[in-house]
This record gives C-alpha cells, sequence and structure tokens, in this order.
C-alpha cells in the first residue's frame, strides 16, 4: 500500500459509506492530497458502492476539484462584478505575464497555480486576488507586478485541466 | 461585557482579516493581559461592520468611538487610548470624502445614519463566536417564546402576517411556503438554509453568518419547529472558509445549550443541524440543484414541471428552503410581532433590504435600508455618490440574473416589484454602480460570460444559447461585430428565457436584455462606429 492509498483509507474510515457523503469526501480528500488522483476516485466509488463514472461525474461538475496536481503557490483572481468593473482583467494579464501561466494552468515545476474564482466576496476591496488563503485587496496592476516580480515558473511544461 | 469599563471591538470579517486585524486582536489582547488592564479593558472580536473599504475598524465602546484603516504599528496608542486619562486618536478617525471632516463616532458617519439596520444591527458589536453574547442581545428569546407559547400553527400565522418574501431573489411569500410545507404529507421533513451565495458582487449572507451566525441557526430552529422537522442542514459555500468556521462552532454552542438537539427546551420538539459545504456552483442556488447536490449527486436542477421543493425535495421528502436572511429576520418576527416587521417597506415588499453596495462609489459596503428606498439614497446619501468627479451611468442590481438600470432611473423604488418592472430582479442583494468609465457591452459580455461558464449543461437552449450569445458579444467588444448582431442577441435572449427548464436559463439573458433596452446606443457604437464610448474594449 502507498502512503497516499493508506492516507485515503484513513479518511474513508471516517464515513459511513452513503451515497450523499461523495461531496463532503471528495472534498477532504482533495484538502489533504490536493487533487483527486483517478486511483483515489475508483477506491471512493468501490467504497460508496457507486459507478467510477459517478465518482468522476460528480468530481467534474464542481469548480472546487482538480483532477491534476496543484501548484504550492496557488493565486486567484476574483472575477466578481465589482472586481471587473475595478479592472480585474488587467491584473489578470499582469500576473499572466510575472509567472509565464495562463489561467487554469500550473507550472510544471508544481510552483505556482492560476485560477480565477467567480467571488471572493470582498467586493468592497475589489479588485482583490487570493494568494493560498490569505486576501489582497485593492490590486493594481503595479502591485501584482510587484508581488510576483521575478517569480516566474522553472522549467517544464505548463498544464491545464 | 457588563463588567468592564470600556470594549475595544475588533471587527474579524473576511475583508478586516484580510488587512491583518486578526494580528491586531492579538496584539490587542496580549498587551491588556501583560500590563494587568484586561480586567476593565476588554478586547472583543466582531463580525463585519459593512463598511469594509475603510478595515481595519475598531470600535471602542461604550462611547462609540470609530477607527478606521488601524494598522499593527497602531495598538501603543490604542491602548494608550483606552487607559485611564487616555485620548482618542484622531488620525484613526473616519474622514468624511467630502469635507474631510473627521467623524469621531460611529453613528456619527452618514454611511451608518441613512440606514435602517435590523438584521445587520448586532453584527459587529456582539462576538460571533460567544453565543452568551447572543443570548444578552435578546437571543434565542424567540425560540423559546415559539415552542413553549406557540403553536407550530401560531408560528406559521405570525410569519405570513409579517408579509416577509423570500430574501433570496424570488421573493415568494415566506409563510405561505411554510405553510405549504407543514401541509406536506409525509412524518419525515427537512429545512435547509440556503447559503450558496454564488452571485459575484453579493457578500450580505456571508457577513450576516460571520458576524451573527446564531441569528440564523435560531431561525432555523424556529422553522422546524413550524413545519415539524428534525433534521436541518446549512448549505454554504466552500469558498466562505470563515463563515464555515463560525456556523460550526455557533451550531456546537447551541447542543451545549440544549437548544439543539432531543427534547429541546424540554418540550418534545428534536431538531438538529449540520453544515454542507457547496463546492462552487453557481446553479446549485436553484432549490432542486441545491438538493441534488446535498444528495451527493451533480448540481442540476429537475425540469418542469415538477412538484415543489416544499413537496418533493431532499430524498424526496417535503423540505423548506429559505435563504440566510430570510431566517436571520424570523427570531426579529416572533419576538417583536409581525405588526412590527410590516411597519418597514412598502405594500407588497416588507422589511428591510440588505445589500452589498459595490462597484464605483464612494462608499463601499454592507447596508441595509427599508424596502422601497430609492437608488438615490442608496448611491448618494449612503454611498456618498460617484469618485473622482466623475458621473453615474448604471446600476446593476441582481447579479448575473439580474440587469442595468440607468442613471435616470434612480429615483425608482428598490423593492421586488418595482424592480422586475423595470426589466431588473431584487435577486439576492448585490448592488454595483457603474459610472462613465463603465462599458456596458463589456458588462452584458461580463455577465453572458459568467451565465455560460455556470450552466450546467444540462438543456440546450442555455447551454448554447449562453455560449452564442457570449462569442457575439465577445465579437462586438473585439471590434468584430456585424450589423444584424443585435437583432440575433434580441432573439436568441427570447428563445433562451422561454425554453430553458431553469431559472439560470430563463434569466441568464436579462443582462443583455436590459442593456439592450438602456444602452443600445453603446452597442451601435461599437458595431457601426467600430468605437467603445468608454474605452474599455480595445477595439483591434
Amino acid at each position: 500500500m502507498t502512503m497516499e492509498e493508506e492516507f485515503v483509507d484513513r479518511i474513508l474510515a471516517s464515513y459511513k459509506g452513503e451515497r450523499n457523503e461523495l461531496v463532503p469526501i471528495l472534498q477532504e480528500v482533495q484538502e489533504n492530497l490536493g487533487y483527486l488522483p483517478e486511483k483515489v476516485m475508483i477506491d471512493i466509488a468501490r467504497f460508496l458502492g457507486v459507478p467510477g463514472s459517478h465518482v468522476y461525474s460528480v468530481a467534474s461538475f464542481y469548480a472546487q476539484f482538480r483532477t491534476l496536481p496543484l501548484g504550492r503557490t496557488r493565486i486567484a483572481v476574483c472575477r466578481g462584478t465589482a472586481c471587473h468593473i475595478r479592472g480585474a482583467p488587467l491584473i489578470l494579464h499582469e500576473i499572466e505575464d510575472a509567472i509565464h501561466l495562463k489561467e487554469g494552468e500550473t507550472s510544471g515545476d508544481l510552483e505556482y497555480t492560476l485560477e480565477t474564482v467567480a467571488c471572493i466576496g470582498c467586493c468592497a476591496l475589489g479588485p482583490c486576488i487570493k494568494v493560498n488563503r490569505d486576501v489582497a485587496g485593492d490590486m493594481t496592476p503595479e502591485k501584482a507586478k510587484e508581488l510576483f516580480k521575478g517569480n516566474g515558473s522553472g522549467n517544464g511544461e505548463n498544464r491545464g485541466e | 461585557m457588563a463588567n468592564n469599563r470600556c470594549s475595544v471591538l475588533v471587527c474579524q470579517g473576511t475583508g478586516c482579516v484580510s488587512g491583518g486585524s486578526e494580528h491586531i486582536y492579538n496584539a490587542l489582547k496580549d498587551e491588556l493581559e501583560s500590563s494587568g488592564h484586561d480586567e476593565d479593558i476588554s478586547v472583543k472580536r466582531t463580525g463585519c461592520h459593512g463598511f469594509c473599504q475603510q478595515g481595519p475598524m475598531i470600535v471602542v465602546e461604550p462611547r462609540g468611538v470609530f477607527y478606521t484603516k488601524v494598522k499593527m504599528d497602531d495598538v501603543p496608542d490604542i491602548i494608550k487610548s483606552v487607559l485611564p486619562g487616555g485620548k482618542s486618536l484622531d488620525r484613526l478617525f473616519y474622514r468624511d470624502p467630502v469635507s474631510e471632516k473627521a467623524v469621531m463616532h460611529y453613528h456619527d458617519i452618514p454611511f451608518y445614519v441613512k440606514q435602517e439596520r435590523t438584521i445587520l444591527k448586532y453584527c459587529g458589536y456582539i462576538d460571533p463566536e460567544e453565543i452568551n453574547d447572543y443570548t444578552e442581545i435578546g437571543g434565542y428569546a424567540a425560540l423559546r417564546k415559539a415552542i413553549t407559547g406557540m403553536t407550530p400553527e401560531g408560528v406559521i400565522a405570525e410569519v405570513k402576517n409579517s408579509g416577509i418574501r423570500g430574501l433570496g431573489g424570488a421573493g415568494f411569500l415566506t409563510g405561505r411556503k411554510w405553510e405549504s410545507c407543514r401541509n406536506a404529507p409525509g412524518d419525515v421533513k427537512y429545512v435547509v438554509c440556503n447559503a450558496d451565495e454564488g452571485d459575484p458582487g453579493a457578500f450580505q449572507d456571508r457577513s450576516v453568518m460571520e458576524g451573527n451566525p446564531h441569528s440564523v441557526i435560531e431561525g432555523m430552529i424556529i422553522a422546524a419547529y413550524a413545519i415539524g422537522a428534525d433534521k436541518g442542514f446549512i448549505y454554504v459555500r466552500a469558498e466562505y472558509p470563515l463563515a464555515v468556521n463560525r456556523l460550526k462552532i455557533a451550531i456546537e454552542q447551541t447542543r451545549q445549550e440544549g437548544l439543539l438537539g432531543d427534547n429541546i427546551l424540554d418540550s418534545d420538539f428534536s431538531f438538529d443541524m449540520e453544515i454542507f459545504q457547496g463546492a462552487g456552483a453557481f446553479v446549485c442556488g436553484e432549490s432542486t440543484a441545491l438538493v441534488r447536490s446535498i444528495e451527493g449527486k451533480r448540481g442540476m436542477p429537475k425540469a418542469m414541471p415538477r412538484p415543489r421543493t416544499t413537496e418533493e425535495g431532499l430524498w424526496n421528502k417535503p423540505t423548506l428552503l429559505n435563504n440566510v436572511k430570510t431566517f436571520a429576520n424570523i427570531p426579529l418576527i416572533i419576538t417583536n410581532g409581525a405588526g412590527w416587521f410590516a411597519r418597514r417597506g412598502t405594500e407588497k415588499s416588507k422589511g428591510t433590504a440588505v445589500f452589498s453596495l459595490t462597484g464605483k462609489v464612494v462608499n463601499c459596503g454592507l447596508i441595509e435600508v427599508p424596502m422601497g428606498a430609492t437608488l438615490r439614497k442608496i448611491i448618494y446619501d449612503i454611498g456618498g455618490g460617484i469618485p473622482g468627479g466623475k458621473s453615474l451611468k448604471a446600476v446593476q442590481t441582481g447579479g448575473p440574473s439580474g440587469g442595468c438600470l440607468p442613471a435616470e432611473m434612480i429615483d425608482i423604488p428598490v423593492d421586488f416589484d418595482s424592480l422586475a418592472e423595470a426589466g431588473s430582479i431584487m435577486g439576492s442583494g448585490g448592488l454595483v454602480v457603474m459610472d462613465e468609465g463603465t462599458c456596458m457591452v463589456d458588462v452584458a459580455r461580463y455577465f453572458l460570460d459568467f451565465n455560460r461558464r455556470e450552466s450546467c449543461g444540462q438543456c440546450i437552449p442555455c447551454r448554447l444559447g449562453t455560449r452564442q450569445m457570449f462569442e457575439i458579444l465577445d465579437d462586438i467588444t473585439k471590434g468584430k461585430g456585424r450589423p444584424g448582431d443585435i437583432d440575433l442577441l434580441d432573439r436568441l435572449s427570447k428563445s433562451i428565457k422561454r425554453s430553458s427548464i431553469c431559472g439560470l436559463g430563463k434569466t441568464a439573458p436579462n443582462p443583455v436584455l436590459t442593456t439592450l433596452r438602456y444602452f443600445r446606443d453603446e452597442y451601435d457604437a461599437h458595431i457601426r462606429d467600430m468605437r467603445c464610448p468608454a474605452r474599455v474594449c480595445s477595439m483591434k
């Protein structure tokens, strides 16, 4: 048994195996592994007694779930309405240029993941971005540039879902 | 709280936390403890004050001295100021953006003076992680009153008489919904709080959950008593970790107090609830999609005609689904009576409306006004007008299902019916102000981009129609518009509205329809003259 499998088994042991536990299980697994590997989704399907396709259909439906590993630094640019009209698209472009990633991509060296989110809920501070768990508000293209200066991703091919 | 000479309230809403208020709270607490002043001066964490733009915020009670944009470096001076003989810190006062005059007290700031805060009243005053703070202000008295002195029918009658309408956006009469759920046959029933606040530009549900979570929980327990449910869920976005955490703490405390669980207040009524974290899908705000999501399925709405969720909801059992703010109003209605609630508002929209006021407006934040207040009052009196000497162009309400109203219409009252008549909707309460630097075609494109991404893909009009509309709008904003595009958008809008199976699809074209109705000239300028009047689109 790999460490990953052991880990997932431990998580599953705290559930009853009912179908309605699927979303919470996926959330807990992703919280710990960072993403949902195919093998793990099959294990979860077996645990709940549902086809693997069902687990994948749910995992692919919700924006929260990832089937590829994420970068160590997760940057989420808010594309809420308030942020949009205050220039969020410019912030996104600035960050894309600074770290050489497009929206939705993870750098080959797994340093960065760049994504957009529907709304962080900090509309009064827009435009805002989230770096891992921290929200940074009142962004300007200059601030964004400063924040990620010289932090272009390293070697390896960028990947996106 | 009563024993302390003064309390320092530190806002711990998501906005202020992003400005470092958690560290400020800890530093203040440590400092006062180590200097032995924690006996007569208490430091409290509170939920959102609503004036997020001025954060991190601190209020010193009992005098209500209001400090804005506080930094870690200010901590020593704040300590000095609250010690005997200390003076208030002028430099941290709020400054009126027009007169630049410093305002010392919370209750003198126009942003607050012009509001009527009822469900937001205690957000920012009580510690959301302390159930005693809530009971001190009369919390759980309504639950006691309902269970010990009222029949379930009596509770429903009170809610009906108040005239409250669902504050999630659709505005269905809450009392009638409760009644039909109570009357639906079945032994097992559920209460669900819809906290899947997915509208971009709206954060009022988040603030209520972060600032006064017990008010929502109390409302849900009363609802469960009224309809005869023994299990409840709060469906909250996973993007709101702070709200999730505060709710978890609040539920646990409520259980320990015997207000959740078996035989609540020694009656034969039992009810418990849990939190379900939504995994990021706008469409899950729709009742049948939300239900499927809790059941562990893809969150896709059921097609009409279908039974109402009040008859067939979670696991096909009768399920009562209300928004966060609707539940937060319930304890107030039960405590103060239906008549008290119905005094505010208009003939058909009672009570207050909570809005997230954002965009190109001087004072951004969370506001609460009686239903029927005009947009002018909201934008100019409370919001302080448009910054940078620019002029108002439009107001967007209702998020991606709503519309953009032009500046000429700012004297219309904000209530369910007036907004619908103008082509927009109340929605869950996002209110985004746009100035002359906002391109309305770009805004329409923005919302269609959102709706196309969030379409669940189940029905063709929504899945392909919103995509087609987005592509046409995208072309127009890139200078590739064609004659006939406007007619095509109009035709597509109408067929998507007519043939989509759920509310998301049926309202998805609204941002385009209202901008076409009120800002047709901007579309013409893009298509015919290859020009973006607001200079937002690069017309290559």
